[in-house]
Parts: structure tokens; C-alpha cells; sequence
């Protein structure tokens, strides 16, 4: 007789299948190019393979390659959610190295750019958490909103997304009336929005039972990942680069760190949300401040790296040589070696510069607070199901950007 | 019994001949050239992107699908992730070297008629990144209907950037696809 | 006070491992020590479990390529590579950077080890830190580094099949198979 036994026969019940699943690089729900190829044990996720650099666009040899002045744009690609904050905190890793003084009033107008695009950046995530979890429509008001803070990088530096803010020492032209205008009606139009979306979202019983447990890691396995910013603090570490080494004076003013408890979800949402709101306390606080120092400079005096006004360029020799080496990029830098980090949308956001007196770096490397934490992911979504891990990524705010640079 | 004998109706029948037909009847004559027009007609008004977004060029993008510069009046409103299901490959934002054949392969598998925009100045030649690791340019890889420029463009560029496409399909002949220019450009690409 | 933990941190460092330290300085107010790299993950794990120093936080890793040149034999920081020199062979060098943090008392401290640039070969920071696992997987894409132990070194950043390493200062920055740029528009 024939042998009819067939394969499926001999499987023995305790080897299991497993299925892998290409979550790839191009796909609606990874808000960016990331591929994770996915072991399943039917629902749940067993392993997890990430594979990142389909964006790596090189950004630190061309950053050996180009001028101080023209490295701004480059660090705008980095976060561009929030670029203005990585301008900044660029543009405060030089004036380190020069070891220049800059101004109050220019201290808070900065803060006040770098404090709206944390709001923007934060908009972006949570909205996104919303999509995510199905709510459609409060992605559709956030966004509104985001075009609020556009006009206002308009009226100040002319560009809407990457925006190559501000110069070394300062500003590049004061803030027009139009532009204080401006930030008075966002802080008038903002908040009912924002507690509008709140309200959507904040209580409500099916956005609760699908975050909350979901995603979650305990702040010991976040600091040994060396989480940092509000995947971080939703873990319940009080970990702020703006509190623990103030830089722009954010030593004076009155804001509080919000923590969560269990790293989840629900947590991080909740966490970014309490953050925009204490943004826009800063945000006032800010203004109150330059209201008692109403006209000033708006940049430091820092001739080597800051255009001088084109008056003294076409009458003054000094000037003009100045202007030329500027533009042209033969500025006389000190040597050194400086770190210097600010607290971007996702994290600390460090640049680390070494300069050998050349008119380029000779080294920058960018601490990039997504590529850090992107390691962890993997960990995290073992043990849970697809759905979760695509909600969890994007509750990570996992910028491409900055993931690959 | 009243009206037509049999008769009759046969002999009115055995008068009737077909006369000559005037010209533009048949081939690409009036007929067809109207069925071009109402076919491009709807097509052009209901384009299905599939938003491709890479870097920076997707938040804007996102920003000219909000409420503010809504692209869904223009019929753009369903987005398809699936190549298949869609007719217009919007490329945005930086493409590597690494995602070189993934981007091919979206291409590939997207059906006649497709058109593809190159959004931004990355797509379009590599923009600010000329780099060992980025594409110089997505028309490296695969043929490209209209180019936007800008880093990022503005929402009323991408606007505009669209229209030209709905430009393009409207006014596109039914037998584009299938003539051998067209088939020699793919060639040239490699692409069957 | 942050003087006086900068010293506490050192005389811990030299207590124990006084012939692994190479030089000290404080370079806009970030303690820098450059150290012997024979030792390297033995220090980083007394500094993490010492309940004195306690840097349990890694914030980064990132190498750095001194090529071979009379001018870099020359100083960025000031001594250092006249103390390297005279103790390495080859001239060209790949410095690793560890910057570690303390957050309970809000102190940094920066690690600097010098690799000969031929075949620079590190124990990895893996098993202290988990984060060090991609960062030491990007420095090996970048400079070609090589962490023994490390349980996936494989490139991540750049195409899988890559042979050189990038960022090392002899490479180019832009492709080189191009022909469609004109040099004369380039100012080449």
C-alpha cells in the first residue's frame, strides 16, 4: 500500500508557524520611511526587524562641507516639524564656541519661536495619535491651526515649513508689528481649539480603552535606552533639557514638567498635551517680559558671522570686507570642541562640534533624539498586536528626518 | 385588415441604400474625438493620488490636504496607498539611493494611465542634498509628467502642480498608452 | 560645585585606574577625559555602578577621524595628540566620544579614546547601555569601527552593500559616478 501520509500530517503540533508580515517602507500608517518586518504569531507580534536609512541623506559629511552660515538649512531637515528649534539650538552651539553674549530681549524672542514650534510639532504628533485611533476630524482642526503659526514664520523669516530662522547672534530683522500681532491672535485663537480637541479625545471611553496599557515601557528600561523628551517623561522620569541645563533664560520663568505614569500611550498623548499648554504659559510669560524692555537690538554684535546693515557695507571698508568674507564663507572661527543641547519636540537635541579653525567644521555630529529612541520600539511591540505596534509608532513621534539624517 | 400590407414594407425596404459617410467618421473622427473629450473630462476630475512622502514635502502636502488649501475640491479627495488603485504618483521629499527600488517597484505596479509629480526640489533633481546616498532626481528612475519646485513648496505650487496634471490627462489621446513613442520612453527607462 | 564634582569624578577615575587616564581638561565647562582604550568598558561600568558618580544615563557615542596629517598631529584641543602619539604607532587616528550623564546630580562627563585608523577595534557598550547598540552600529557604517561582542553590527544607515565608510575624511562627499555636472559651473 502506498504511503498517504502528507506533510501537514507530519507536523508535529508544537512547531508553530509563524507568518512575517512587511510593514514596509511605503506605507500609510508609518508616518515616514521605516520597514519593520514583522514575525507573527497570527495577531500578536513575536519579533520585530526594523530597517531605517531610506532617507539617510548624509547630513554629517555635508555638514564638514559647508560654512557655519550655511549649515542652518541643513539642521532645519533634521526635526522638520519643529525646525526653528534646531536652528536655534545651532545657532546657540556657535555663539557657544564664540563664546558671544546675547541680549535678553533677543533671549526671549527666541524662546518665543522655539516655544510655538514645540506647540506645532506637538500638534502633529497628537492629531496624528488621533488619526491613528480613527478620529479623523480633530487632525482637520489641528492642522487649521498650524496655519496660524506659518503666518507668523512668515512675517518673520519668510518661509512656512523649514525656515532657516534667526542668524548666528540673533535675528536677522526685528519682529514687525504685524508679526507681535500675529502671535497675540494665536494665543487668543489657539487654546479654544486646542481644549476643543481635548475634549474630544481627553475622556472619552473608546480613545481611553485603546491607549491606555498599550505600548507602555517602565522608566528604568526608558533611561537605559536613553530615552529623552516626552517618551521619556510619560514614563515618569522629570527629565528636561530646559530645567536641567537652561540655556536662552528659561531659568526665569514659571513652568511645570508634566510626568505620566506608565509610558503608554495614553500617557505620552497626555503629556504632549499638558506641554503645549504650559508652551503657551511661556509663551505669555515671554511676552510680559519684552513688554518691560519694549525697543532694543535684535541680535548680538557678532561682526564675523552677522551681515552688517547694507549703509556701512556701501561706506565703510570694514564693513564691506566683513560682508564679503561672510557671504562668502572665509569666516575666522576659534578652535575647540563644544556640545551643546537644547530640548526639541522629541527630546535633547544635541550638537557636538569640533572646530579646527577652518571656515568648516571639522566635525558635527548631531545627538539625535529619535534615532535613539527608535531602538526601543522593537522591544516594546513584542507581545503585542499589529494594530498596537502601528499606534504605539506613531505615539513615538518617530520623525523620519531625524531618524536617518 | 387596415395600415402596411407586406407588401408594402418590403418595398419601402428594398428603397433604402446607404449613402456615402463624410469624412471623420471613422478612426480618430468625431465620434472618438468626443468620446476623448469625455473621457478626459472625468478622468482629469477625479485623480486618485498616491501620496509617496518622504521628508518634509509630506507635511506640507498634508497641509494642502487640510481644511485651509483643500486639494479635494479638485476630486483628489480619495487617497490610495495601493499603487494599484491609483492613477497619480505624487513623489515628495528626498528619495535615497536606498529607496531607489522601492519607489520603482511602486511604479511598476501602478496601471495604465499613470502620471507621476515630482513634488519638491529632492524629487525633482536631488535639491540641496548633493550627496553620496541621495538620488539625484526621481526622473533617474522612472518618467515624470510634471515637476514642482520648491523647498518645500508652497500648497498653492502643489495646487498648481496638480492642475497641470489635470491638464495633461484631459488633453491626452486614448491611444497615448499603447503608441510606440510611448512604449520607447519606458525603454528607456527599463521598464516594461 | 560643579568644579568640585568634576573633581570628586577624577579622583575616582585615578583612585582606580590611574594608569588608563591620559589627560584632563575642561573644555567649555564639559569635563574631558582621555583615556587608554585597553580598559574602556571596565571604566564606564565603575562609573555606572559607583554610588558616587552613578553616569547611568549614555546621552551619546559617536566616533571622530584625525587622518594623517602633519596638521592634525597638531593639536585641536591642545596636548592630546602629542600624549597619543608619542604612546600609538600609525599617525592617523579614530577617536570615540562617550558622553554619559548623571541625572540625579545633573553632571556630565566626556570619555575620549584614540583607535589607530587602520583596524580600530572597541569592546561594545552593549551590555551596559542598551541604547549604544545602534549608535555603535552607525559609527562602525560611518568610520568602519568594529565593537567586538556587538550582537548585529551591520550597517543601518547607508545601502547594505556599501564597501567604503563614508565619513572617513578621505571620502568624498558627492557621488562620484555622475556626468551630467559641469565643472566650470561648480567652480571646479
Amino acid at each position: 500500500m502506498a504511503d498517504t501520509t502528507t506533510d501537514i500530517d507530519k507536523v508535529q503540533p508544537e512547531e508553530k508557524q509563524y507568518s512575517y508580515l512587511n510593514l514596509g517602507p511605503t506605507h500609510p500608517a508609518t508616518h515616514g520611511i521605516f520597514q519593520n518586518v514583522l514575525k507573527m504569531d497570527g495577531e500578536i507580534i513575536v519579533e520585530a526587524t526594523p530597517t531605517i536609512g531610506y532617507i539617510h541623506r548624509a547630513f554629517e559629511k555635508l555638514s564638514e562641507r559647508r560654512p557655519y552660515n550655511q549649515i542652518t538649512p541643513i539642521t532645519d531637515r533634521l526635526n522638520y516639524c519643529s525646525a526653528p528649534i534646531n536652528n536655534i539650538g545651532w545657532h546657540m552651539t556657535v555663539e557657544k564656541l564664540l563664546k558671544t553674549e546675547i541680549p535678553k530681549r533677543v533671549q526671549y524672542m527666541r524662546i518665543i519661536i522655539m516655544e510655538l514650534a514645540r506647540i506645532t510639532d506637538h500638534v502633529v504628533c497628537n492629531a496624528v495619535i488621533g488619526v491613528d485611533t480613527g478620529a479623523l476630524t480633530g487632525f482637520v482642526y489641528m492642522f487649521q491651526q498650524r496655519e496660524l503659526v506659518y503666518e507668523i514664520y512668515e512675517e518673520i523669516c519668510g518661509a512656512r515649513l523649514t525656515t532657516n530662522i534667526g542668524r548666528i547672534g540673533g535675528f536677522e530683522r526685528d519682529f514687525s508689528q504685524k508679526a507681535w500681532d500675529k502671535i497675540d491672535k494665536f494665543l487668543v485663537e489657539f487654546p479654544k481649539v486646542l481644549k476643543e480637541f481635548e475634549n474630544l479625545l481627553k475622556r472619552n471611553r473608546i480613545f481611553m480603552d485603546r491607549t491606555i496599557g498599550c505600548g507602555g515601557i517602565n522608566a528604568e528600561r526608558a533611561l537605559n535606552y536613553s530615552f529623552t523628551g516626552p517618551n521619556l517623561r510619560a514614563a515618569g522620569v522629570d527629565y528636561d533639557v530646559r530645567v536641567a541645563k537652561p540655556y536662552s533664560s528659561y531659568e526665569e520663568f514659571d513652568f511645570n514638567i508634566p510626568v505620566g505614569i506608565n509610558g503608554d500611550v495614553y500617557d505620552r498623548f497626555m503629556v504632549r498635551q499638558e506641554e503645549m499648554w504650559q508652551s503657551l504659559g511661556i509663551i505669555r510669560q515671554a511676552l510680559d517680559k519684552l513688554a518691560k524692555l519694549p525697543s532694543g537690538p535684535f541680535h548680538a554684535e557678532v561682526p564675523e558671522f552677522y551681515l552688517p546693515p547694507k549703509e556701512e557695507v556701501y561706506n565703510n571698508m570694514e564693513a564691506l570686507i566683513y560682508q564679503f568674507k561672510i557671504v562668502m564663507g572665509e569666516t575666522d572661527v576659534p578652535k575647540g570642541e563644544v556640545y551643546h543641547c537644547v530640548e526639541g519636540g522629541n527630546g535633547e537635541l544635541g550638537f557636538y562640534l569640533i572646530s579646527d579653525g577652518g571656515r568648516t567644521p571639522f566635525r558635527l555630529h548631531y545627538r539625535r533624539p529619535c534615532f535613539i529612541f527608535y531602538q526601543a520600539y522593537s522591544e516594546i511591540i513584542k507581545g503585542s498586536m499589529l494594530s498596537d505596534a502601528i499606534l504605539t509608532m506613531s505615539s513615538m513621534n518617530v520623525i523620519a528626518g531625524e531618524l536617518d539624517a | 385588415m387596415g395600415g402596411l400590407s407586406m407588401e408594402d414594407i418590403t418595398t419601402t425596404r428594398r428603397n433604402i441604400s446607404i449613402g456615402e459617410k463624410p469624412d471623420g467618421i471613422e478612426g480618430t473622427g468625431f465620434f472618438a474625438t468626443s468620446l476623448e473629450k469625455v473621457v478626459g473630462m472625468a478622468r482629469k476630475n477625479s485623480i486618485w493620488p498616491l501620496p509617496f512622502a518622504t521628508s518634509c514635502c509630506g507635511i506640507e502636502f498634508m497641509a494642502t490636504m487640510g481644511a485651509h488649501y483643500d486639494l479635494g475640491r479638485f476630486g483628489a479627495e480619495r487617497l490610495s496607498f495601493s499603487p494599484r488603485q491609483a492613477d497619480l504618483l505624487m513623489v515628495m521629499g528626498t528619495i535615497a539611493k536606498k529607496m531607489g527600488p522601492v519607489l520603482r517597484q511602486v511604479y511598476e505596479q501602478m496601471a495604465e494611465p499613470r502620471w507621476v509629480l515630482s513634488v519638491g526640489a529632492c524629487a525633482s533633481s536631488g535639491g540641496i542634498f548633493d550627496t553620496y546616498s541621495v538620488l539625484q532626481g526621481i526622473d533617474r528612475i522612472i518618467p515624470v509628467d510634471v515637476y514642482v519646485p520648491g523647498c518645500p513648496p508652497r500648497p498653492e505650487q502643489i495646487i498648481d502642480g496638480v492642475i497641470k496634471i489635470q491638464r495633461l490627462v484631459e488633453t491626452e489621446s486614448l491611444r497615448r498608452r499603447d503608441s510606440p513613442e510611448y512604449k520607447a520612453m519606458l525603454n528607456k527607462y527599463g521598464i516594461e | 560645585m560643579a568644579d568640585s564634582q568634576d573633581e570628586k569624578v577624577v579622583n575616582i577615575l585615578k583612585e582606580k585606574f590611574e594608569d588608563q587616564v591620559l589627560l584632563v581638561e575642561q573644555l567649555y565647562d564639559f569635563l574631558t577625559v582621555t583615556l587608554k582604550k585597553d580598559r574602556i568598558i571596565e571604566i564606564i561600568e565603575h562609573l555606572y555602578e559607583n554610588p558616587e558618580t552613578k553616569y547611568q544615563f549614555l546621552t551619546t557615542l559617536f566616533a571622530v577621524h584625525y587622518p594623517h596629517t602633519d596638521e592634525s598631529r597638531r593639536t585641536i584641543t591642545g596636548q592630546a595628540s602629542d600624549i597619543v602619539v608619542s604612546n600609538e604607532g600609525p599617525a592617523g587616528f579614530i577617536a570615540i566620544v562617550y558622553q554619559l550623564h548623571n541625572m540625579v546630580s545633573n553632571h556630565r562627563v566626556r570619555l575620549k579614546i584614540y583607535l589607530p585608523e587602520e583596524n580600530p577595534q572597541v569592546p561594545t557598550l552593549t551590555n551596559v547601555f542598551a541604547a549604544a547598540n545602534w549608535m555603535e552600529r552607525e559609527t562602525y557604517d560611518f568610520y568602519g569601527v568594529t565593537f567586538d561582542g556587538h550582537p548585529n553590527l551591520k550597517r543601518i544607515l547607508n545601502v547594505e552593500d556599501m564597501i567604503i565608510f563614508p565619513m572617513r575624511k578621505e571620502y568624498p562627499l558627492e557621488d562620484q559616478t555622475r556626468e551630467d555636472k559641469q565643472d566650470e559651473m561648480f567652480g571646479r
